[in-house]
């Protein structure tokens, strides 16, 4: 299999990209750069900003609170990106090799709950999870348990929370690079002799790591931004980055701050996809 | 490249690690769907509660129809939806492309731009596309949500299809090429038929972001111009009311319709 | 292949270097005050002489009544948009959104929007029917003259509690009641939640001093591992109303729907003082609609018009005029309409500047604890 890259700047590629470069330019970067210049400037009082050069809005994250809720996000992110990948590879596995006819339908199926707004969706959880709800309802009548157990509003509530919400993150990319592979290559394999999980491993996996990769970035980053479940499903009594940085936006009118604290989380995460990619080689990025 | 059959593959232990695979699956989309059995269960609920159960009504679904703000919610949601999807589908796409075929001087900034447009939180977005859109005096309408749809989807659209893309093997392509054909024809009738699953899987994903979305539509909407996220938000200090579980659920039993009876004349297609 | 045309080195020069000269303007920007105020464009608006957008919380007209009636009498066509929180609408403003007509601010964020131009100087002229207005709701601490907003609908915050269980409730501290450990939901905003630790501790709840706010931030400490959470106050009516809960801290209206569904429930407004919340009308800077918004303004005020308001949410009314209109068992109910010596203890919350970023911190040090 032969990856021919092009070099070098030519009309085609320009062309590829200009729509991207217009809308991201656009509506994007410039909007960044606004975050980028308000990031340096000084809220005001009942919020507004006025400009200048003030880098101690930076200095503020390093704060042994902020800093907690920094540390708190990024492995909760890391937790919730390894669960997904654990819970989404054999269900995109399942889909695309023993889907068979019905494999559109199932991947569809796998969105369609998310068509409902989240809020309904987490407001019948809790309906699920508390006091006298399914959940408990049934552990009681399998005799696991005597009295109702705290399900709703605790930590593990959360990350199931999370979990539930950015599977289909990881589950989409999978598929699409599962669906690819050729599947005469896994029959070829097997005729040889090799069992079905050296298969996998030697074989499947590996060619599905574009798939991996694309599917753990797509969970990671917006779950070090969620600020939503922490709240609906945890009583608030988590805080997150998300949380702090939509509060310094309303609540605390501090747009500067806030400004500071999104452009810090930006430069980590991609810190952190870039030292990714890196180190599983990009060699793997294009499956190679 | 062969449909998957029975045979020489599921000798021996083979049929375990089947059945285990199948319960699973089946085990996440019990969860996945778990909120949705509730959340239909109380629509047909006599109470307004959406968590004590009164007794078996349809007046929800009365109401829904006689509600027009809702409807009107719905319908702005679906119109955004489908058109920030179809834009960002086809941007996302080229980009994709360019991306994972093309080595460039600028390659790594485009990359994480890219990925940047995945990373900013919400709130920063909403605001900071306001401030843009009125510093160019540009009206706030639904235009306005679909552009920050569009922005906020590319990303993920781009992504999905790359993972796609990569080591995708290319001498369909070039043999098309060698036959003559123009760069546009041999993308229309070669490459996008082999990435397909991967295109339309990133439309999914765009759509479903797009449909769902508040903090950023709150913040670029104008007057008059609800999605159905900012109306349930909205309504959301009365508590959800049964209203919105009616609209979900004919929403859901449209789609499954519409789900269902597609696949089944695709399938019937491909048998002929 | 030479099939495809060199795109070169020096085409690509220029493009970036225009973008570059692009963003270098924008980053000279120093020393200028970025507008956030609600002049510049953004706005939707109809051109439309007859319309009035209207931004205000969800379900706080009757849909049947109130304003089908404004818009027959006054040939005005009205469009509603929702929010769900004071904040939200004021960032919303302050980026620029305008297209709005009339808002509905409560309390402090007529402070905040008085003092940060985002609302219009009233004139009143326009509003006869001011005179409406009970003393007690005329010329409150936020807007002392009334020169930027009309009352509107106003209540209070206290305990929903399971009074079968419990027996009577008078005082706050009963939400730090060891026994109930588990059984306590707090509301996750937080001028409220510290309200009630001030209040507890006997300060003002607009209080500024250092002590008083360390003190209040230790009881909050001590408070957290008795609570199931931080909730929005319609999210602890039915953890209260199911008994997931024994004691929520919530707002008037969602005390009183929740007793209306359950009987053993009560709501209780502490002995130690409360807070009288008040939401108020305003009419942002830039409005396009200037006249129907008085005209809507004056209407609400009408003695008809707050009574269907009251009758419809259970709130109460800051119109005197509309008592006679207004629903007997409302205007009975000491909870809605409280006697004298329990609303001289109410408190209403006040824009505490600079501080605000103080509370907001010692809120989030609790929440992350």
């Amino acid at each position: 299999m032969e990856e021919r890259e092009r070099s070098g700047w030519t009309w085609r590629l320009a062309g590829l990209l200009a729509p991207v470069t217009i809308w991201l330019g656009l509506f994007f970067l410039v909007p960044l750069l606004l975050i980028l210049i308000f990031s340096f400037g000084r809220s005001g009082v009942y919020g507004g900003i006025t400009l200048g050069f003030n880098p101690g809005n930076y200095l503020k994250v390093f704060d042994p609170l902020y800093l907690e809720i920094v540390g708190r996000t990024f492995v909760i992110a890391l937790t919730n990106t390894l669960l997904c990948l654990a819970l989404g590879y054999p269900l995109a596995y399942f889909i695309v090799f023993k889907g068979h006819r019905w494999r559109n339908a199932l991947i569809l199926l796998v969105m369609v709950p998310f068509w409902t707004s989240l809020l309904v969706r987490a407001y019948s959880w809790v309906v699920i999870l508390n006091g006298n709800g399914i959940a408990n309802r049934t552990l009681q009548f399998l005799g696991i348990t005597d009295e109702p157990v705290t399900l709703i509003f605790t930590p593990q509530a959360v990350t199931m929370g999370m979990v539930y919400s950015y599977l289909p993150f990881m589950v989409l990319p999978l598929y699409a690079a599962l669906e690819k592979l050729d599947v005469s290559l896994k029959e070829a394999a097997q005729d040889l002799g090799a069992s079905r999980w050296h298969t996998f491993w030697r074989v499947t996996f590996p060619l599905s790591m574009p798939g991996v990769i694309a599917g753990s970035i797509l969970v990671f980053i917006p779950s070090a931004g969620e600020f939503v479940i922490p709240n609906l499903l945890g009583g608030s009594r988590t805080v997150l980055m998300g949380n702090l940085i939509q509060q310094q936006f309303l609540q605390a009118r501090d747009w500067a701050f806030g400004s500071a604290l999104s452009v810090m989380l930006a430069v980590l995460l991609l810190g952190a996809i870039m030292f990714y990619i890196r180190r599983i080689g990009t060699d793997k990025l294009e499956g190679v | 490249m062969g449909e998957n059959k029975g045979g020489p593959i599921y000798k021996g232990l083979g049929k375990i690690p089947d059945r285990a695979l199948f319960l699973f699956a089946g085990l996440v989309y019990l969860f996945f769907y778990a909120p949705i059995f509730v959340m239909v269960f109380f629509s047909f609920n006599e109470n307004r509660s959406t968590q004590v159960w009164g007794g078996f009504s349809l007046k929800w679904y009365g109401e829904l129809l006689r509600d027009q703000s809702v409807l009107d919610a719905f319908k702005t949601s679906m119109i955004v939806g489908v058109t920030a999807t179809a834009i960002a589908t086809v941007i996302g796409t080229l980009t994709a492309l360019a991306l994972t075929r093309h080595r460039f001087r600028a390659k790594t900034f485009a990359d994480s731009t890219i990925y940047a447009a995945t990373v900013m939180p919400e709130i920063v977005v909403g605001v900071s596309l306001l401030v843009f859109f009125v510093a160019i005096q540009f009206a706030l309408g639904i235009t306005t949500i679909i552009i920050a749809h569009v922005a906020f989807t590319i990303s993920f659209v781009t992504i999905v299809v790359r993972a796609r893309l990569s080591g995708m093997d290319q001498s369909l392509e070039e043999a098309a090429q060698d036959l003559g054909a123009n760069p546009v024809t041999t993308f229309l009738r070669v490459t996008l038929p082999l990435i397909l699953p991967g295109v339309m899987a990133g439309a999914l994903l765009a759509f479903t972001l797009s449909f769902d979305d508040f903090v950023i539509t709150f913040f670029v909407a104008g007057v008059g111009s609800s999605t159905l996220p900012l109306k349930i938000y909205s309504m959301i200090k009365f508590g959800v009311s049964p209203v919105i579980n009616a609209l979900s659920t004919v929403v859901l039993v449209a789609t499954l319709v519409l789900i269902l009876g597609g696949s089944r004349i695709l399938t019937r297609r491909e048998k002929t | 292949m030479g099939r495809e045309k060199r795109f070169s080195r020096g085409d690509f020069l220029k493009v970036v270097g225009a973008g570059v000269v692009a963003s270098s303007t924008l980053s000279t920007l120093s020393g200028c005050t970025v507008s956030t105020t609600a002049e510049s464009g953004g706005g939707g608006g109809t051109g439309n002489e007859n319309a009035l957008n209207l931004y205000n919380w969800s379900d706080y007209v009757n849909p049947k009544t109130t304003i089908p009636n404004f818009e027959k009498k006054y040939g005005v066509e009205v469009t509603q948009d929702f929010y769900s929180d004071n904040e939200a609408l004021l960032a919303k403003l302050q980026a620029g959104g305008t297209g709005y007509d009339v808002i509905v601010p409560s309390d402090y964020m007529v402070s905040v929007m008085r003092k940060s131009d985002i609302i219009q100087k009233l004139d009143r002229s326009k509003i006869p029917n001011f005179d409406n207005l009970s003393a007690d709701f005329r010329g409150l601490p936020f807007d002392p003259n009334n020169d930027y907003s009309m009352p509107y609908q106003w209540g209070t915050t206290g305990i929903l509690y399971n009074k079968k269980e419990l027996g009577e409730i008078s005082s706050w501290d009963v939400l730090w009641d060891t026994e109930y450990k588990g059984e306590i939901a707090m509301m996750s905003d937080v001028r409220e939640t510290m309200g009630a630790a001030l209040k507890l501790l006997g300060y003002s709840l607009n209080s500024t001093k250092p002590e008083q706010l360390e003190e209040a931030k230790q009881l909050l400490l001590e408070q957290k591992p008795l609570l199931r959470g931080y909730f929005a106050s319609f999210e602890v009516r039915p953890l209260v109303q199911n008994g997931d809960v024994l004691l929520g801290h919530v707002y008037s209206g969602d005390g009183f729907l929740a007793i209306a569904e359950n009987k053993d429930l009560d709501y209780a407004i502490p002995e130690e003082g409360a807070t009288r919340w008040v939401d108020n009308m305003a009419i942002p800077v830039g409005a396009e609609h200037v006249d129907n918004a008085y005209k809507f303004i004056n209407y609400i005020l009408g003695a008809k018009a707050g009574a269907s308001l009251t009758n419809y949410t259970y709130y109460g009314s800051p119109n005197e005029a509309a008592e006679p209109m207004i629903k007997k068992e409302i205007l009975d109910d000491p909870r809605i309409y409280p006697p004298p010596e329990v609303f001289e203890r109410l408190e209403v919350i006040e824009d505490i500047g600079e501080a605000t970023r103080k509370y907001e911190r010692i809120f989030t040090e609790v929440k992350s604890a």
